[in-house]
């Protein structure tokens, strides 16, 4: 009776792509920016990202216990732990990353209802929830092998930076954000494969950019932007978590103001507030608005529109 | 307990109508003011206070007011309440005035005061209505000093003006700031919540307890609410209707159908009949809206 056709319903193609495909796509991406931060700040570092990764996949396991539904194999949890960790200072104290951990799996992503269900990137908000609950601990940059302020801090203070160190990430910052190779190597990891587009990155980019000519104060000089972009999380946030498939808007157009969106309020923060960094706070801002943005951008169904039978 | 007995008004807001657990009223002060705890008890004495006196008065006076400028006079009397605590306060216990800032004239729209006003004290006599101010003034005391106590230990570590977290303890500043009440408020309710669900699950009669209300009254079957409780009334009354209508359209198929073979003096006595059984049914409705 084998050769009986099998009838069921659509649909009868399935995409092999899968939630962990993806997620274990975003770890392998997000390993060179991992790797250089260990090389840059020493064991330290490594052993942050051990933390944060080990509490919020403990945190989704537990959970997971409690509602009975374990989706701790779709390695969400580790991505958001490895880009928490790598948006902490290497100096940060180990039960204050392990709180930031459990603060964006249970608050930001499990109470909502779990992954996909977030209003919010969990990593960021944990961030977030540390940069105000730890204000010094979070700023806290001096190392063995870095005393001074972060280049940004520095760039914003008037002082000189040096680009050559800023591109290769011999700088002072956080563990993940300080390399703009490295990043760059796992940005194209993901466009290679797929998993992002350049709609967002590139929107943001160049709107920062642009901000920055007008407002920056520095006119059109390649030094200060270069350094502007080459400095602080924006590449990071612009490539790993703006481009959060959860939080970011799901129309193509919708993409793009969200970009824009996100380069204008990266530029007030940065230009106008009183901190040198402002990337976390512009994208968390930026994924609250989705929902309007994702309303005013409809695209137009098949049929309707064209003008001729519109009422 | 007896309905609008004291006993039963001081459990109704304390806890089953808890106005900042249950009925969430009074978000403002209760997400700025809670600090600390000392911040949380003296701002929900102080509206415990104006609440009683302000129930007390609308109660006695609810004859005299009439009832377009119902809402005026209360503020009248609620802001005279609130300015005489005022300047106690300023008086005798200006550390606190000072901590707590605007949020005392702001007593005057506090939402709690004037809804107790308008769904209670403006219908129900001085005693009840003295205790329903008690009751729920001390329940919103109870919530405040909760979400106050929260805060100040993670928010600085200590309880009351006192430290009682180890040294090595680092405090959270976020509990101390605005998002921190947020999460806190939102937190305590949750487990109220929880608890209720669990009971229920058990078997037990957990009605007693409210619930944070979602305000998705379409949905919600709380019979406990006020909103759904009026629609329950709308609905019964709707209901009659429609049973009064129906069995006289079936009786008039049924008198068509007699009338062809009836003689006029037995229609004469069945029309009596029926006369009667209306006035009858008539009188059960009336009945009926006096239960209610």
């Amino acid at each position: 009776m084998d050769d009986l056709l099998k009838v069921s319903s659509n649909p009868h193609i399935r995409s092999k792509v899968n939630t962990m495909g993806i997620m274990f796509a975003v770890v392998l991406a997000l390993l060179p920016a991992a790797g250089f931060g260990i090389y840059n700040f020493g064991i330290r570092a490594l052993f942050i990202i051990l933390v944060t990764v080990a509490s919020t996949v403990l945190t989704e396991f537990l959970f997971g216990l409690y509602k009975k539904k374990q989706t701790i194999g779709d390695l969400s949890a580790v991505v958001t732990g490895l880009l928490l960790a790598l948006n902490l200072p290497v100096s940060i104290p180990w039960w204050a990353a392990a709180m930031g951990g459990v603060f964006a799996i249970l608050i930001v992503k499990c109470l909502f209802g779990g992954l996909g269900q977030n209003f919010m990137n969990p990593a960021l908000a944990a961030r977030c929830f540390l940069l105000i609950s730890f204000p010094a601990l979070m700023r806290n940059f001096t190392t063995d092998a870095y005393t001074g302020a972060t280049p940004l801090a520095a760039l914003k203070a008037g002082e000189d930076v040096d680009i050559l160190h800023m591109v290769i990430g011999k700088t002072a910052g956080t563990i993940g954000e300080t390399s703009l190779i490295a990043i760059v190597i796992g940005a194209c990891i993901l466009l290679l494969l797929g998993i992002i587009d350049l709609r967002i990155p590139g929107s943001y980019i160049v709107t920062f950019v642009v901000f920055l000519i007008f407002f920056g104060g520095h006119g059109i000089n390649p030094a200060y932007l270069a350094a502007q972009l080459a400095g602080g999380g924006l590449m990071l946030g612009a490539f790993f978590m703006a481009t959060d498939y959860v939080t970011r808007p799901i129309t193509p157009k919708g993409q793009y103001l969200y970009g824009i969106v996100l380069g204008l309020l990266t530029g007030i923060f940065r230009v106008f507030g009183s901190n040198a960094e402002g990337v976390s706070y512009a994208i968390i801002l930026g994924n609250l608005l989705v929902p309007l943005i994702e309303k005013i951008t409809v695209p137009k169904a098949f049929g309707k529109g064209g003008g001729r039978y519109e009422k | 307990m007896k309905e609008n007995s004291a006993l039963e008004r001081l459990y109704n807001g304390i806890a089953k109508e808890n106005p900042t657990f249950v009925l969430m009223l009074g978000m403002c002060p209760t997400l700025a003011v809670t600090t600390s705890a000392i911040n949380g008890l003296g701002m929900g004495l102080t509206t415990a206070v104006v609440l009683t006196l302000s129930n007390l008065i609308i109660s006695l006076l609810r004859k005299v007011i009439p009832d377009k400028v119902r809402i005026p006079a209360f503020i009248v009397i609620i802001a005279s309440f609130v300015t005489i605590v005022q300047l106690l306060l300023e008086g005798y216990l200006p550390d606190l005035n000072e901590a707590l800032g605007v949020y005392i004239p702001l007593i005057v729209v506090n939402c709690i005061i004037l809804g107790r006003a308008e769904a209670y004290a403006y219908t129900h006599g001085p005693v009840s209505s003295l205790f329903d101010g008690i009751g729920m003034g001390l329940g919103f005391t109870v919530a405040l000093t909760c979400i106050g106590m929260v805060r100040e230990l993670l928010g600085s570590g200590k309880l009351f003006g006192f430290s009682v977290m180890p040294d090595s303890f680092t405090p959270i500043l976020i509990f101390v700031l605005a998002p921190g009440a947020f999460f806190v408020l939102a937190m305590l309710t949750a487990i109220q919540n929880f608890v209720k669900i669990r009971g229920e699950k058990q078997g037990k009669d957990m009605s007693k307890i409210g619930s944070g209300c979602s305000h998705d009254c379409l949905h919600c079957m709380d019979g406990s609410c006020a909103d759904n409780q009026n629609e329950a009334l709308f609905e019964s009354a709707k209901e009659e209707e429609e049973t009064e209508v129906k069995p006289e359209t079936v009786r008039s198929r049924e008198a068509l159908k007699k009338q062809k073979k009836e003689t006029p003096e037995k229609k004469q006595k069945r029309r009596e009949e029926e006369r009667q059984e209306t006035e009858e049914s008539m009188e059960f409705i009336d009945l009926d809206e006096e239960d209610e």
